[in-house]
C-alpha cells in the first residue's frame, strides 16, 4: 500500500534493533534501537525503539510489512549428537550452525548415562540427533534415541541420520513422549553434507515452538511474524549480496565478518573450490553458505579470548602503545563491560583488538592448506574452503562499523604471507554495514528480493 | 547391499589404480565408498564405523605401506569393529621382496587377504564376492 513503510525488527541479545524502508523508492528511512526486555515484555524495547525512530521522523509512521528475527534469550540454543566426531557429529554441527543456532555441546558416539545428564541440565532449545550414513551404521543412532527417550529431555528432537534408523528412531522417540521430527540425513555419504532438508526443519521449529517457548510471541501482537534467528537473517542477505538474483548481479562471493561483544561470527557465500589443481581437497566438504561462530572472540565478554589468541604485546605493538596502557584499558574493559573508547589512544586499541579478533576468526573460518611430504614430492592438501580469489569482505558489529579505521581492521581478514597456509581473500574490496541493516536485508528478501538486493548494496559503505 | 571402503593409504597420492578398483567392486554391486588418495589409516576405520562398512580395501603403491598400516586391526577392534574384513594390495614394499614374507607380514598386521601388484583385478574380486557372500 502506498504511503507504508515495511518494518525489520532484530530482537537482539542486548539491542531491539529497528530499520525502516521504503520499499517503493528503495530507501532506508531510519534505524533505531533500544535495549531487549525479554525478562519483563518484548513488547517494551519494540515500542521504546519505534517511539525513537518516531521522533527522528517526527511522527511514528504507519507500518505495512513488519519482519522479525531474533536472538534474544539466548538465541536458538542447540545440542547436536552425532557418531564419528569428524563425520556426523561434525556435520551436525555444520547444520545447525548455518541455520543460526548456538550450538552449546556436540556429542559423539554413544550417549552415557552423565551425558544425557549434561543435555537434561544445558536445557538446549533443539536437539540434533545424526548418525550413520544412509544404508551405514544404524546402532548408534537407535541407541541414543533410546537413551534420549527415558531422558527428562524436554527440547524438540530432530532426527537427521542414516534413513534406514529413521522408522525406529522416530516410534522409541515418540512413545518415549518426545517431540520428534524425521528429515533427510545431513550426511547421506561419506563427505556429502545434505544441510538444506535440516535447516529447513529447525527453521519451522524455531517459528512455531522455539519462539513461544522464549516468551517472544506477544512480540507477533505487532510485528506478522518471528521469522528465523538473526543469524540466519544476515547469512540470507550474504547469500543474497553474493549471488543477486536473476535480474540484478551480486557482489560476488563474499565473506562477512560480525564482531560482537561475547562472539565474533564469521560468515561466507563462496563455494571454496581450490583456486589451483595442486590443491587436494581433504576433509567434509563446507556448504556453500557457511556460519561459523568463534564463542571465545569478543570485544566485551570475550575479551580474554582475544587477548590469548593475538597476545597482548602484539596487540600493544599493533596500536603503537605501551603494553602498560593497553592492559590498563583491558582491565578497565573488564571492570566495566559497558565501556565505550573516550581517547584517540583507547580507540586505537579497540582497533587492535578487532584486529586480532577478524585475523583469528576468520583464520578458523577459512581452509587452510598442509603441506605433505612424500616419497614422490611435496603435496599440498586443502581442508576447508580456499578464499583466496574471493572478491568482497563485508565487515558489521560496532567494533567494525564505529571503528574510526574499518578498512585497517578487515584488512585482517585477508591472507598474509605471515600466514601462507591460511587462505583468505587476496585482494578484495571492503565494505562496512555502516547502518546495521545486514538483518534486515535478510528478513527483506523474503518477501522482495530484487529491492532487498539493491537496498544491501546500495548502503553498504566501501572502505 | 555390502558396503566396502577404500583408498590409498598414508602419504601416497597414486589413485590411478584405486579408483579401477573402485568402479569394478561398484560394477559386481557393492556400494563403495572411496576416500582417494593420501588417506590416513585411521580415516579408513572412522569411516568404516560410520558407514558399518563389512571390508576396507587398502591400496599402496609407494612401498611404505607396513609403516602406515601399524596395529590396523588393533586399531578396528578398539573402535568397535569387530567383524570387518580387511584387504591390502599393491607395491608393499620397497625394492625385490619375496611375496610370502610380505604377505605374512601383513597378515601379522590383521589383514586377511594380502595382494601383490601383479594380481588380476577378477581374481581379487571373485575372493572379495566369496569372503562377502555376494553373488
Amino acid at each position: 500500500m502506498a504511503g507504508e513503510y515495511t518494518l525489520a525488527v532484530d530482537f537482539g541479545s542486548t539491542y531491539t534493533k529497528i530499520a525502516a524502508f521504503d520499499l517503493e523508492q528503495e530507501t532506508l528511512i531510519g534505524v533505531a534501537k533500544s535495549p531487549t526486555t525479554v525478562m519483563t515484555d518484548i513488547m517494551e524495547g519494540l515500542t521504546a525503539a519505534l517511539d525513537i525512530l518516531g521522533e527522528q521522523l517526527g511522527s511514528r509512521p504507519a507500518y505495512g510489512a513488519k519482519l522479525a528475527c531474533s536472538s534474544a534469550a539466548g538465541g536458538l540454543r542447540m545440542v547436536t549428537v552425532g557418531l564419528v566426531p569428524e563425520l556426523t557429529a561434525e556435520a551436525a554441527t555444520k547444520a545447525a550452525l548455518g541455520a543460526g543456532a548456538k550450538v552449546v555441546r556436540v556429542f559423539s558416539y554413544e550417549l552415557n548415562a552423565s551425558e544425557i545428564g549434561e543435555i537434561e541440565a544445558i536445557r538446549p532449545d533443539i536437539i540434533l540427533l545424526t548418525g550413520g550414513t544412509d544404508g551405514g551404521d544404524q546402532r548408534v543412532i537407535k541407541k541414543n534415541a533410546a537413551m534420549l527417550a527415558k531422558s527428562a529431555v524436554t527440547a524438540p528432537i530432530v532426527a537427521a541420520g542414516n534413513k534406514a534408523a529413521a522408522d525406529e528412531v522416530y516410534a522409541t522417540l515418540k512413545d518415549g513422549g518426545k517431540d520428534v521430527t524425521v528429515t533427510a540425513n545431513v550426511m547421506p555419504d561419506i563427505g556429502v553434507l545434505n544441510v538444506e532438508k535440516v535447516q529447513e526443519v529447525l527453521r519451522s521449529l524455531f517459528i512455531e515452538k522455539i519462539v513461544d517457548a522464549k516468551g517472544l510471541k506477544r512480540a507477533e501482537l505487532f510485528v506478522d511474524r518471528i521469522l528465523m534467528p538473526t543469524p540466519t537473517a544476515v547469512l540470507n542477505a550474504i547469500g543474497l549480496l553474493a549471488q543477486g538474483t536473476a535480474t540484478g548481479p551480486g557482489l560476488g562471493e563474499v565473506l562477512a565478518v560480525d564482531i560482537g561483544g561475547a562472539t565474533t561470527d564469521v560468515y561466507s557465500a563462496a563455494t571454496g573450490l581450490p583456486h589451483s589443481s595442486e590443491l587436494i581437497p581433504k576433509g567434509l566438504q563446507d556448504p556453500f553458505l557457511k556460519r561459523t561462530v568463534e564463542g571465545d572472540i569478543g570485544m566485551r565478554y570475550s575479551i580474554d579470548g582475544i587477548v590469548e589468541a593475538g597476545g597482548i604485546a602484539a596487540i600493544a605493538r599493533d596500536c603503537g602503545l605501551e603494553l602498560a596502557a593497553v592492559e590498563a584499558y583491558i582491565a578497565k574493559i573488564k571492570q566495566d563491560l559497558a565501556t565505550v573508547p573516550a581517547t584517540a589512544g583507547e580507540m586505537g586499541i579497540e582497533a587492535a583488538l578487532a584486529r586480532a579478533a577478524v585475523d583469528t576468526a576468520t583464520e578458523r573460518h577459512a581452509g587452510r592448506v598442509d603441506n605433505v611430504y612424500t616419497p614422490m614430492g611435496k603435496v599440498m592438501t586443502l581442508q576447508g574452503k580456499d578464499l583466496s580469489a574471493l572478491p568482497t569482505v563485508i565487515g558489521t558489529g560496532g567494533a567494525i562499523v564505529c571503528s574510526s579505521q574499518p578498512r585497517r581492521v578487515l584488512e585482517k581478514a585477508c591472507f598474509i604471507g605471515a600466514k601462507p597456509f591460511s587462505l583468505r581473500p587476496r585482494q578484495p574490496r571492503f565494505y562496512v554495514d555502516s547502518h546495521y541493516i545486514l538483518f534486515a536485508v535478510g528478513l527483506l528478501a523474503t518477501v522482495a528480493p530484487e529491492k532487498a538486493l539493491r537496498i544491501g548494496v546500495k548502503y553498504l559503505r566501501k572502505v | 547391499m555390502k558396503t566396502v571402503v577404500t583408498g590409498v593409504v598414508g602419504l601416497d597420492a597414486h589413485i590411478v589404480g584405486n579408483k579401477i578398483l573402485q568402479k569394478a567392486m561398484e560394477d559386481i554391486g557393492l556400494k563403495v565408498v572411496g576416500l582417494g588418495a593420501l588417506t590416513p589409516a585411521e580415516q579408513f576405520i572412522k569411516v568404516a564405523v560410520e558407514t558399518n562398512a563389512d571390508a576396507i580395501v587398502i591400496s599402496s603403491l609407494y612401498g611404505h605401506a607396513e609403516m602406515d598400516c601399524q596395529g590396523f586391526r588393533d586399531k578396528c577392534l578398539e573402535a568397535g569393529l569387530k567383524d570387518i574384513r580387511l584387504y591390502i594390495g599393491g607395491m608393499l614394499t620397497v625394492g625385490d621382496c619375496d611375496f610370502g614374507e610380505v604377505e605374512r607380514r601383513f597378515k601379522a598386521l590383521g589383514f586377511d587377504r594380502v595382494y601383490p601388484p601383479t594380481v588380476k583385478i577378477q581374481d581379487f574380486l571373485n575372493e572379495l564376492k566369496a569372503d562377502l557372500g555376494v553373488d
